[in-house]
């Protein structure tokens, strides 16, 4: 589409420190359509959330570098003068966080907190504020709403509290919606029942969505489209299908290999990606993921360790980006890989 | 929270007990003979022995204890001898409840030097702990919301110059300069707002209270920048940020209500040892307080009266963390509701 919602154009998001620059995103293109889910998946440290908060204009006031482009409808939200930009926090991008406990003051009750983030872009009563609160709180599942807008955080489950986080991050009804890891600190039946409530007020909201998370199977239920991200930067990017059937890069092989599956053959083999994501600071030379990729032996000469592959577009089709060298990556991933993971897949293929 | 509140006063009166206890059988720890002191120089052992059996020294330390607990509860009278009360009913002293013992090197009763000096040492801290809360947070916040500013390095750099100094430079300085070579305000001299009415309460107090507050407003200065910068770090803070909340509701509303807990138990344990009394402050202002009276009790060997202003002292502290408690509760609604 010619005019999306949101448009990343080249995010780089800087850390000077007394060692050097920490590269925590470097530059990350992407767009989302309204009303549809972006899932960015990485292992800690890869920039995913980093980026997001770019959005959100968090690193203001902070010594981060952010440079490129933040779209939103048209406006370059990095453009934007401090109070602008603040206007725009929790009435065009809103957010909510991995841990509802310790992201929701414990001093306010529930309903003072979604109530305030009402009242800080309407110029309404606090009557009036509270009323759309408890609407809020019917519409993302508490019971009683009239009488838990009185209760504390510590006196809501888990649960309750990401639903009355949600609540929080839609009451202006924005444009955007960025959840960071939204079920990750939460019981796992309690999870489904986040997702499945997070896609039913996207289609009564019609909000973008960009979900952060390392969970595939979050992706795999939520998302329209995938970002794969490592050491600050897209490595695979695509429609969530093809990403998950199709995948073209060995980080992203190694987050597939790594998924549990309760209801799956039992032969199937849990893959861990070897080492620990690296360092920032002195990112490895070329293909970040070379030290931890057990099939650089498909790569001829030392490739992947002095030069940075390109994002471009993969085998299967132009709106499939990927960053690797291997050459033919799918048949690779059809031969090497499927096998060990789904071995009952391979059958049915 | 009634019930907090009530459990917290039964572990306070609890408390106050033990505090009398400990500090009776410090009393009987030292190494020095509180009949032998009464009694003076010249006394030979006969007369000793008529002293202690008078002051009540001759019985069990547990039964002085119990007797002085009574005191404490319904008064009582001196010398501690029923015989020798009878026998010369000039001698008899009188000491209401709280009876805190009677004092052979001055005379007195506990009661009588303390209630001298309390409200001097009381209103100095009073006085001082405005000065000092007011001034204290006020500029700590500011540093906290500049932080890393040329402001913000300004106060912080004071503070250091004001802890620096010693408080009775301060003080001497503060006379000199402020009431006798400018005669900004009247030569602090104790007088009760009985006498002198609030003004010249005030106006006595001040330069006293300002060398105290100064101290301790250097402290919370510090204190206030660091507990706010700290919970502006907190999750919550980047949720209200993500809210749109301005910096200025972020700062007074989210982080200072979170910094208040800490500071809150600060503020009720400084001042309750402030109200036993500064004892350099007092000195170099010439004021009677609890700390001049302390410090002329050490020197004298003057035991019931170290008895009394320890559990003097010792109850403040022990009410004012009872307070702290059930402030805790009034700010932290974990606390209250459990």
């Amino acid at each position: 589409m010619s005019n999306p919602l949101l448009s990343v154009v080249d995010l780089k998001v800087h850390f000077p420190t007394n060692d050097g620059i920490v590269k925590a995103t470097d530059g990350l293109s992407y767009t989302l359509e309204r009303g549809k889910t972006l899932g960015i998946v990485g292992e800690s440290g890869s920039g995913k959330s980093v980026s997001s908060s770019a959005i959100m204009g968090l690193h203001r006031g902070t010594n981060a570098h952010v440079s490129g482009q933040i779209l939103l409808d048209g406006v370059d939200l990095l453009q934007l003068s401090n109070e602008d930009m603040r206007k725009h926090r929790g009435k065009e991008v809103a957010m909510i966080f991995q841990d509802p406990l310790s992201a929701m003051h414990p001093y306010y009750t529930v309903g003072n907190q979604i109530g305030e983030a009402y009242r800080v872009h309407h110029d309404v009563s606090k009557k009036a504020a509270r009323a759309r609160t408890i609407e809020m709180l019917e519409r993302v599942g508490i019971p009683q709403p009239d009488r838990r807008v009185d209760d504390y955080p510590h006196q809501f489950s888990g649960g309750m509290r990401q639903r009355a986080m949600i609540a929080m991050g839609l009451i202006n009804n924005p444009a955007l919606l960025i959840a960071d890891e939204p079920t990750t600190a939460l019981d796992v039946t309690v999870q489904a029942q986040i997702l499945d409530l997070l896609q039913d007020l996207q289609r009564d909201f019609d909000a973008g969505i960009i979900i952060i998370t390392h969970d595939l199977g979050v992706v795999a239920e939520m998302a329209d489209d995938v970002l794969v991200m490592y050491a600050g930067r897209a490595v695979e990017y695509g429609t969530t299908k093809e990403i998950l059937t199709h995948p073209e890069m060995p980080y992203t092989w190694g987050l597939i290999s790594s998924i549990p599956d309760v209801a799956g053959d039992t032969s199937a083999r849990l893959i861990p990606i070897p080492g620990n994501p690296p360092s920032l600071l002195q990112p490895p030379t070329g293909c970040a993921f070379h030290p931890r990729c057990t099939h650089r032996d498909k790569v001829p000469g030392n490739l992947c360790v002095t030069t940075l592959p390109e994002l471009v577009p993969g085998q299967r089709s132009e709106g499939h980006l990927k960053r690797c060298h291997i050459p033919d990556p799918d048949a690779v991933y059809e031969r090497e890989v499927l096998p060990e993971i789904a071995p009952d897949l391979v059958e049915e293929r | 929270m009634i019930a907090y509140a009530i459990r917290r006063l039964l572990i306070g009166a609890l408390l106050i007990l033990a505090l009398t206890f400990v500090t009776y059988v410090l009393f009987f720890a030292v190494p020095s003979d509180p009949a032998k002191q009464a009694c003076g120089k010249n006394c030979n052992e006969e007369q000793i022995e008529q002293t202690r059996i008078a002051l009540g020294y001759d019985q069990p330390w547990i039964t002085q204890w119990t007797e002085f607990l009574k005191g404490i509860v319904q008064g009582r009278q001196y010398p501690a001898d029923e015989e020798l009360r009878a026998n010369n009913p000039k001698l008899v002293t009188d000491c209401e409840a709280p009876c805190l013992g009677f004092s052979f090197v001055n005379q007195q009763t506990v009661n009588k030097i303390l209630s001298g000096a309390l409200p001097i040492s009381a209103s100095i801290a009073i006085v001082a702990l405005v000065i000092w809360v007011t001034g204290g947070v006020l500029f700590g916040i500011l540093a906290a919301m500049t932080k890393g500013s040329f402001l913000d390095r300004g106060l912080v750099g004071l503070t250091l110059i004001a802890y620096a100094f010693p408080s009775f430079f301060i003080g001497k300085f503060l006379i000199t300069y402020v009431s006798i070579k400018w005669g900004l305000v009247d030569y602090p001299a104790y007088q009760t707002i009985a006498d002198g009415g609030f003004f010249g309460w005030l106006s006595a107090l001040f330069l006293p209270a300002l060398t105290l507050a100064l101290l301790y407003m250097a402290g919370y200065v510090r204190i206030t920048r660091s507990y706010v910068l700290e919970s502006l770090g907190e999750d919550y803070i980047r949720t209200a940020k993500s809210k749109g909340v301005t910096q200025r509701v972020l700062v007074s509303k989210h982080a200072l209500r979170a910094a208040l807990t800490p500071l809150v138990t600060l503020i009720g344990l400084d001042f309750a040892t402030l109200l036993g009394g500064a004892l350099i402050t007092e000195n170099v202002f010439a004021y009677n307080g609890l700390g001049v009276i302390a410090l002329q009790a050490f020197a004298a060997d003057d035991l019931p009266t170290m008895v009394g202003l320890v559990i003097l002292v010792g109850t403040f502290v022990i009410v004012a963390n009872i307070i702290v408690d059930i402030l805790y509760a009034v700010i932290d609604p974990r606390v209250r509701l459990g």
